[in-house]
C-alpha cells in the first residue's frame, strides 16, 4: 500500500474541506458576525409561571425558534417557575414571546422577571484559552525533540505533529462554520471543549505513528526514507482503525444518534475532530516529514522519483 | 516470574475492592473495632457540575441608592473578585455573570449551605487601618471612620481617621502561633510600609484598630515602631474564618457593595432528559466496544475489557475521593483518557500478534510484544500529560474553568490508565495464557 506516494491528493483533499469553511468563518470575523452563543455574547433571562402547569422545554424551545429567538435554555427552579436563557430579547419580542406562550399552552403566564446577562465565557477566557494551548504546543515540539533525539532531525516531529493538530484544529472550525450553514449551530461553551479535547487526541495519536518511525529508522537504517515511513504507516494502521473507528467513534456515534439533543452538536464536532485526528497522523504528519526530508519546496513540490 | 505475577493479581485485586467500596458509597467511615469510635471519615458523594446536576442560583445587587451611577468596568471588576472568592473557598466550577446594569448572578453547582457562602460573597472586604488614639474599642464594636473623605458621624459618636486600607496589602495568608492561635498575617507594599512605619513610630503605646466593613476585628496595641512592613491580625479566628478573610483581603474590595436580591435552587442547565438519553446512549456504545474488543482481539480482548473495567472503577474512586467536580468538560476529558486506556491495549495486542505471527512462543510475544509497544505507549501518553498539566495551570491562573475541569480529569485518567496498561493488562493477559494454555491461535487470538 503506498500512502505516501499519493501525499499531494492527501494534501488536497485536506485543503478541499478547510478552506471553503475557513474563508466563510473570515468573512464572517470580518463583519464581526461570528456564529457565538449566548456564552460567549451573553443574552436574556426570563422567568415565568404558567398557571396551569409547565408545558416541557423542547416545546418552549421550538416556540422560541419559531420567533427566530435562538440558544434556547429551560430549567426549572424548586419555585415551580421556569428559567428560560436565549439570545438576546427585547421588550417587544418579550410581548411577542409572552402571547405565545399563553395561545400555545393554555392559561396566564405571569413574568417574574426579564433581564440582560453578560457572557459566562468572558473574552479574556477564550484568549487565554488559545495562549494555553500556544504554550501546550511549544512544550510538546519540545518534549518531542528530546525524546527523538536518537534519530535524525528529531526537531521536525514535533514540528509536524503541530502542524497537523493545527491542521484538526481547522477540520473543526471549518465543521462548525459548514454546521452553522446547514444546521444553524453556534459555537459555546461545549465547542471550546470538544476542540481541547481534539487537540490533546491528534498529539498522542502523532507520537504513536512516529514512534514506529522512530524504532524502524533504527533497525532499517538501509531504506529509503519515504519508504521507511509509508513502511511505519501501514504498521500501525490496523491499530489506528481500532483505536479510532471502532472504540471512540463508536461511543460517539451512538452518543449523537440515541443521546439528548443538547449534547448532539458537541458529539458530531468530537467525531469529526477525533477522525481528522487519526486522518492527519496517517495522510498529513508523516507525508510532511518526507516532503521536508527531500526539500520538495526547492523543486516547487514535485516529487523527486525514488532513486534505486 | 509466576509468584511476581499472583503478588500483582493480589495487589490488583485489593485497589479493586477498595475502589468498589468508595464507589458503592458516599461516606467513607473507619471506625475503631474495639470501641466503636471513627477513626477517619470521609465525604466522598460525588460531585456534579451545574450543567449535569443543577445547584443555586443566587441574584447579587449592587446596594447603592437608584440613582448613583455604577459602571460597567465596576459590575465587571465585581464579578471577577467574587468568582476569586468563591473558586478560593473551593466551590469548583461556578459561574458569575453580569445581569443588567446593577447584578450579578452566580450559579454554585450542588451547593446546600447557601449561607456558608454567602458571607463571604457579600462582605464588601474593606479593611481599614484605623487611629484609635488612646481608647481600646472591643472587637465587634461597628465604628465610623473618616474613609473616603467621609465626614458624617452620628450625634454623640466618634468620627475615627483611616490611615490606610487593604489597598496596600501585597501579601496575605493564614498563621497559627506557638499558643495555637489562629491569624492573618499580611505583607505590605513600599507606600503601605512608609505609612505603616511613620504611623507606629509616632503613636507607640497607642491602640491601631483593625476594621473590616466598619466593623472592629482586632485592636492591638502598638508596642514598638513597625518599619518591615509586615504584621499579623489576630482576633477571635478559627481557621475558616481566618481563611475566610484571607480570601476577601487577597482578592481586594468590592468596587460596590452588593445585596442579596434572591436565591433558588435551578435544574441542570443540560437537561434531565437530555442527560437521560445521553446516559443509555454511552451504555449502548460501550457495550458495541465491548463486542467488537472481544470478537477482534478474543481472549486478549476480554482482558481489555476487563482492564478497562477496572480502569474506570479505579478513576470514578479516585474523583469521588479528591473530590472533582466533574462537568461535561471534566467527562469529555476522561472519555479522552479512557480512549487512551484503550489504545495502549490495542498497541499491545497490535504488537504481540506481529511477535506471535514470527513465530515466538505466546509468553515470548506478550513480553517482547509488551517492550516495543511500551516507548509508544509511554510518549504519547507523556505528552498528553505535559499538555494537560499546562491547560490546567492556565485553568486554573486564569479562571477558565471549562479548561481547568478537563484538563484535570484527562491528567488524572491518563495516570489511570497507563497504571492500568502497566499493570492489569499484563499481569492479567499472562495469567490467562497461565491458565488456559491456549493452542489453538485462531480461536483464542483471531489470528
Amino acid at each position: 500500500m503506498n500512502i505516501i506516494g499519493k501525499r499531494y491528493l492527501f494534501f488536497a483533499l485536506s485543503l478541499l474541506i478547510i478552506l471553503p469553511g475557513l474563508v466563510i468563518l473570515a468573512n464572517w470575523a470580518i463583519q464581526d458576525n461570528l456564529p457565538l452563543s449566548v456564552d460567549f455574547t451573553g443574552g436574556s433571562q426570563l422567568e415565568v409561571v404558567f398557571e396551569n402547569g409547565n408545558p416541557q422545554p423542547a416545546d418552549i424551545v421550538r416556540l422560541y425558534n419559531d420567533l427566530d429567538v435562538g440558544d434556547v435554555l429551560v430549567q426549572t427552579t424548586d419555585k415551580g417557575s421556569l428559567l428560560i436563557k436565549s439570545g438576546f430579547v427585547d421588550n417587544d419580542k418579550r410581548d411577542e414571546i409572552l402571547s405565545a406562550l399563553e395561545a400555545e399552552f393554555g392559561g396566564p403566564v405571569s413574568v417574574l422577571r426579564l433581564e440582560s446577562v453578560g457572557p459566562s465565557i468572558g473574552s479574556q477566557v477564550t484568549s487565554r484559552a488559545a495562549i494555553a494551548v500556544g504554550v501546550a504546543a511549544l512544550a510538546v515540539v519540545i518534549f518531542i525533540t528530546v525524546t527523538f533525539r536518537g534519530i535524525q532531525h528529531a526537531f521536525r516531529y514535533g514540528i509536524c505533529a503541530i502542524i497537523a493538530m493545527l491542521h484538526d484544529v481547522a477540520i473543526v472550525f471549518s465543521a462548525a462554520a459548514i454546521g452553522h450553514i446547514v444546521f444553524g449551530w453556534e459555537m459555546d461553551s461545549l465547542f471550546l471543549t470538544a476542540l481541547l479535547t481534539v487537540i490533546g487526541f491528534s498529539v498522542q495519536d502523532k507520537i504513536v505513528v512516529f514512534d514506529r518511525i522512530r524504532e524502524n529508522s533504527l533497525i532499517l537504517r538501509r531504506l529509503d526514507f519515504e519508504t521507511l515511513v509509508n513502511h511505519s504507516i501501514v504498521q500501525t494502521l490496523q491499530r489506528s482503525i481500532n483505536t479510532q473507528l471502532m472504540t471512540v467513534e463508536f461511543l460517539l456515534l451512538a452518543l449523537a444518534l440515541m443521546g439528548g439533543v443538547t449534547l448532539r452538536e458537541f458529539c458530531i464536532i468530537l467525531f469529526v475532530g477525533l477522525l481528522s485526528g487519526t486522518y492527519s497522523s496517517i495522510f498529513i504528519a508523516a507525508p510532511i516529514l518526507v516532503l521536508w526530508e527531500k526539500k520538495e519546496w526547492k523543486t516547487w513540490f514535485r516529487r523527486k522519483e525514488a532513486a534505486i | 516470574m509466576k509468584r511476581n505475577l499472583y503478588s500483582r493479581l493480589i495487589l490488583i485485586v485489593v485497589l479493586l475492592a477498595l475502589a468498589i467500596g468508595v464507589d458503592s458509597v458516599n461516606i467513607v467511615r473507619v471506625s475503631n473495632p474495639f470501641n466503636g469510635e471513627t477513626i477517619f471519615s470521609r465525604d466522598v458523594t460525588p460531585r456534579l457540575g451545574l450543567d449535569l446536576r443543577g445547584g443555586l442560583q443566587v441574584i447579587l445587587e449592587a446596594d447603592l441608592p437608584e440613582t448613583s451611577e455604577i459602571t460597567a468596568e465596576q459590575m465587571d471588576v465585581a464579578r471577577s473578585i467574587i468568582e476569586n472568592r468563591t473558586n478560593a473557598l473551593g466551590v469548583a466550577e461556578n459561574s458569575i455573570q453580569v445581569a443588567g446594569e446593577r447584578r450579578l448572578v452566580g450559579e454554585f453547582p450542588g451547593l446546600e449551605d447557601a449561607d456558608s457562602i454567602l458571607s463571604t460573597i457579600q462582605q464588601t472586604g474593606l479593611l481599614e487601618f484605623v487611629d484609635f488614639g488612646s481608647t481600646f474599642i472591643n472587637p465587634g464594636t461597628v465604628v465610623t471612620t473618616d474613609y473616603g473623605g467621609n465626614t458624617e458621624v452620628a450625634e454623640g459618636e466618634v468620627l475615627y481617621h483611616t490611615i490606610m486600607n487593604g489597598a496596600e496589602l501585597l501579601t496575605v495568608g493564614v498563621t497559627t502561633d506557638q499558643i495555637n492561635q489562629t491569624g492573618v498575617s499580611f505583607d505590605l507594599n513600599d507606600e503601605g510600609r512608609a505609612i505603616f512605619a511613620d504611623y507606629t513610630t509616632n503613636h507607640t503605646g497607642e491602640f491601631l484598630g483593625i476594621v473590616l466593613d466598619k466593623q472592629v476585628i482586632s485592636a492591638p496595641r502598638v508596642k514598638d515602631p513597625i518599619t518591615e512592613g509586615r504584621g499579623t491580625i489576630s482576633g477571635n479566628f478559627t481557621i475558616e474564618s481566618a481563611n475566610a478573610l484571607a480570601v476577601q483581603l487577597r482578592y481586594g474590595s468590592l468596587p460596590v457593595p452588593l445585596k442579596v436580591v434572591d436565591t433558588r435552587y435551578i435544574g441542570a442547565t443540560l437537561g434531565e432528559d437530555s442527560l437521560q438519553k445521553s446516559l443509555i446512549a454511552g451504555v449502548v456504545g460501550m457495550l458495541a466496544v465491548i463486542i467488537f474488543m472481544s470478537l477482534f482481539y478474543r481472549m486478549p480482548g476480554i482482558v481489555a475489557v476487563l482492564s478497562i473495567l477496572i480502569y474506570g472503577a479505579l478513576a470514578f474512586a479516585i474523583f469521588k475521593w479528591i473530590p472533582v467536580t466533574l462537568t461535561l468538560p471534566g467527562i469529555a476529558g476522561f472519555l479522552l483518557s479512557t480512549g487512551s486506556a484503550l489504545d495502549a491495549n490495542i498497541l499491545l495486542f497490535e504488537r504481540m500478534k506481529e511477535e506471535i505471527r514470527s513465530g515466538l512462543t505466546l509468553g515470548n510475544a506478550l513480553d517482547k510484544g509488551w517492550t516495543r509497544a511500551w516507548s509508544s505507549i509511554r510518549d504519547s501518553n507523556v505528552a498528553t500529560l505535559i499538555t494537560s498539566a499546562i491547560l490546567f495551570w492556565f485553568g486554573s491562573t486564569f479562571g477558565a474553568t471549562i479548561v481547568k475541569g478537563f484538563s484535570l480529569t484527562l491528567a488524572l485518567g491518563v495516570v489511570i490508565s497507563l497504571f492500568t496498561a502497566i499493570v492489569v493488562t499484563r499481569t492479567l493477559l499472562a495469567l490467562f495464557i497461565i491458565w488456559f494454555k491456549p493452542t489453538n491461535l485462531k480461536r483464542w487470538f483471531g489470528i
